[in-house]
């Protein structure tokens, strides 16, 4: 066993019970919903009908974003309640993506359950009230005897369903097989990747199985069969609700440290969660491949209490402004400003480099273009990818408006396809970030931003208001990160990890050793 | 026994049962004859409540029937129907047993009273008692369909073409049978049918239904005798022609209008 595997292997037991833990929780609430609920309108046609098209409205929405959207959705429910009873919700974590999974595992119970008592034979039900059966025992003696095998046909459907959208719980800070996958492709790893895809289909396969025995064993009256199959799902169901409990009173001091989707967001929560765990008495727990706007939302509430982030990005998303200042010292302490005065954020420390967005070319493709004005002329017959998020953001609007850029065509696809695009030339120009080890790997021509329409964006370390309140130790720890890295340092390290296929956790492991010793 | 006063029902503007009044004797087995649409079928489950009237009343043994609460009617009334509608999941002991269970009754007076019902419609219990519906013929399953309906001691049975769907051999064993559970049971029966013969052949007396309406009631010598009307005429006629027929061809002639 090669020694990637082996170090991925050894993450299957935490982000497997995370995974069990979201799957049954959300497919025991589907079926407490569901069943009754069907039940409830089979007898009531205009409900039926309002009841059916909600779980089919929710079923349209695309399951990412779905789970996305109960983020901001939480998040309001919890200004509320913390402003009628004291009380917040987490709007990060566990919550939605429950809440998202429940949703989703609905409508095939649901609808199953409906078709299910509909299609007894109207002569069954005929003779069940002929015979004196109450409607309560009719449905109890006959129709859910006879839709059942139809019902849990339903309920393996949402079972295999949920398990594998749980693996989209991980940009909404729920931990689950899902960041195995996440962060496998933004750090080439493919055994992560491999690790998490066949986690995720034995389970579903286990699962489904379970299901599926415990049905033939009640229809064809095999006790041993029923028997185990009811100790194997309840051992699981245990098992999944003692660790959730257990994690729910867990009692030692935490500092919970945010990442994003990509390599350098890794490397950094490592380094912070290392400095963290080695200079203050805190335990330091990291929340990987959240969102961007998922992970300032978690550090504004609370569910989070650091990560590190970009001053130009809070400059654009938090703050709306589509100005974009060329002083770098400039913005920062306007950021810094900013997020202390509205959402009471601490920027613990500035790390010393900027991770800027860069357009990018392969070195060929590029000839005489050397800065971004070397593009206006000949934009129109050349394509342009970038990460899902780059072209909806002011950023491009003022590259584009600065330089009179217009592209042939404008593709978005998952930041670690867009190196590989550009440098296989399936497109001419990427919108790369600065700091990217890629962009020495494929030896990609980097375009100078000539009239410094590209705002700066400092890598900075955000902290929230617990962190600031509760563990001035940690607070100090993460200050003293203060323009420790580089911008080639940062390169080297996001490098190590995606061509040399080193772990963050490695890499960050090395840099802390670095700095100890420098000292 | 079970008396019918201005029995209606109307869905919407169309009148299915028109005002029907009609007593019917303790031990006593009425025939109710009459197309598809006439509504004796209808009339038939107004008297356990399957359908609930629009307008009259059912009287059973002199007390209201709409007093009652319609699952507690129904345990004291038997109802057999063509689709005889056996509980699959269920063995044939547990479709025999049900309306015994329902009221409450020992598991052991339930399986005494199933071998005996069993064994009154001619299958032997040990046998077919743990057997699904399933594994029976149509005929067997009917015959369960009316233990079933005779289990839990009914003083009224109501029958909707229960031996519609068989073959005549079947059918033919069958209404013997009923002949002979007759002799030993002492129960009102209400029998609806749209076949001439077996009208005749098992009715005590005869209700003719057209369009909703009460056309003639008597003994089936009454109504071959002294048919009311055009109507019953014809209907009587049929089968005497058909058995004019069958004689004519037994004797090795070679009747007209065949």
């Amino acid at each position: 066993m090669s020694d990637a595997l082996r170090a991925q292997l050894a993450l299957l037991p935490a982000y497997l019970t995370a995974h069990l833990q979201l799957t049954l929780t959300a497919l025991v609430l589907g079926i407490a919903v569901s069943v009754p609920t069907g039940l409830w309108v089979t007898r009531r046609p205009a409900a039926e009908r309002l009841v059916l098209g909600i779980a089919s409205l929710l079923q349209t929405i695309p399951s990412l974003a779905l789970l996305a959207i109960m983020v901001p959705a939480l998040a309001a429910l919890g200004r509320a309640t913390t402003a009628a009873l004291g009380v917040g919700v987490p709007s990060i974590g566990f919550l939605p993506a429950l809440i998202g999974l429940t949703l989703y595992s609905i409508l095939p119970i649901l609808r199953n359950t409906v078709a299910g008592i509909a299609g007894v034979d109207p002569a069954l039900v005929e003779a069940a009230r002929a015979v004196g059966m109450t409607d309560r025992q009719r449905l109890r003696l006959v129709e859910l005897p006879l839709a059942l095998p139809v019902i849990v046909a339903g309920i393996r459907t949402s079972t295999v369903w949920v398990v594998g959208l749980a693996t989209l719980s991980t940009p909404v800070g729920a931990p689950s097989l899902g960041n195995y996958i996440f962060s496998g492709l933004q750090t080439r790893n493919l055994a992560a990747v491999l690790v998490g895809c066949g986690a995720a289909a034995a389970l579903a396969l286990l699962l489904d199985g379970l299901v599926h025995a415990l049905e033939v064993g009640v229809r064809a009256g095999r006790r041993a069969l029923v028997a185990g199959a009811a100790a194997a799902l309840a051992a699981l169901v245990l098992y999944a609700g003692a660790t959730l409990a257990a994690g729910a009173l867990g009692g030692a001091r935490t500092v919970t440290i945010g990442s994003k989707t990509f390599t350098e967001q890794y490397v950094l929560a490592a380094i912070l969660a290392g400095r963290v765990g080695a200079t203050s008495g805190a335990l330091p727990r990291v929340v990987p491949s959240l969102g961007s706007t998922v992970a300032y939302d978690a550090l504004r509430n609370g569910t989070i209490d650091c990560y590190a982030d970009y001053s130009g990005t809070i400059w654009a998303t938090v703050m709306h402004r589509t100005d974009v200042p060329a002083d770098r010292g400039a913005v920062l302490a306007e950021v810094t400003r900013y997020l202390r005065e509205h959402d009471g954020v601490t920027v613990a420390a500035a790390l010393g480099f900027e991770n800027a967005y860069a357009l990018v070319m392969r070195e060929d493709r590029a000839g005489a273009i050397r800065r971004i004005s070397d593009l206006t002329a000949r934009a129109p017959s050349l394509t342009i990818a970038s990460d899902y998020e780059f072209f909806g953001r002011p950023e491009w609007t003022a590259v584009r408006r600065a330089y009179g850029l217009r592209f042939a065509a404008e593709r978005s696809m998952d930041p670690s396809l867009m190196y590989e695009a550009v440098a296989a030339g399936d497109v001419d120009v990427a919108s790369a970030f600065s700091t990217d080890g890629r962009i020495a790997a494929f030896a990609l021509r980097v375009l100078e931003d000539d009239r410094s329409a590209i705002p700066p964006y400092d890598a900075i370390i955000l902290a929230g208001p617990r962190l600031v309140r509760e563990e001035p130790d940690a607070l100090a720890a993460l200050a003293g990160l203060a323009g420790t890295i580089d911008a080639a340092a940062m390169r080297r390290m996001n490098a190590a990890v995606d061509r040399e296929g080193r772990s963050p956790d490695a890499v960050a492991g090395a840099f802390l050793a670095g700095l100890a010793g420098a000292r | 026994m079970i008396e019918l006063r201005q029995l209606t029902k109307r869905y919407g503007d169309r009148v299915v049962v028109d005002g029907v009044s009609l007593d019917v004797a303790r031990g006593e087995l009425l025939v109710l004859l009459g197309a598809s649409g006439s509504g004796k079928t209808t009339t038939l489950k107004m008297i356990n409540r399957l359908v609930e009237p629009s307008a009259g009343q059912v009287l059973l043994d002199g007390s209201d029937a709409a007093a009652m609460a319609p699952h507690e009617l129904r345990r004291r009334i038997g109802y057999a129907f063509q689709q005889i509608g056996l509980f699959p999941h269920l063995t044939i002991a547990q479709n025999v047993g049900i309306t015994p269970r329902l009221l409450g009754w020992s598991p052991e007076r339930i399986a005494r009273r199933v071998d005996e019902l069993l064994d009154l419609v001619e299958l032997a219990p040990a046998t077919f008692r743990d057997r699904r519906p399933a594994e029976l013929s149509g005929g067997q399953q009917q015959r369960v369909g009316v233990a079933r309906a005779l289990a839990a001691e009914p003083a009224v049975l109501l029958f909707d073409e229960p031996f519609g769907a068989l073959d005549p051999l079947t059918r033919d064993r069958l209404q013997q049978s009923l002949r002979a559970i007759r002799a030993r049971v002492d129960v009102t029966i209400v029998f609806v049918t749209h076949d001439m013969v077996e009208a005749l052949l098992l009715g005590d007396r005869i209700a003719v239904m057209r369009d909703g309406r009460l056309v003639q009631v008597g003994t089936p010598a009454d109504l071959l005798r002294a048919p009311a009307g055009e109507y019953v005429a014809q209907l009587m006629e049929t089968p005497l022609r058909h058995g004019r027929t069958v004689e004519a061809l037994a004797r090795g002639e070679t009747p007209d209008g065949r």
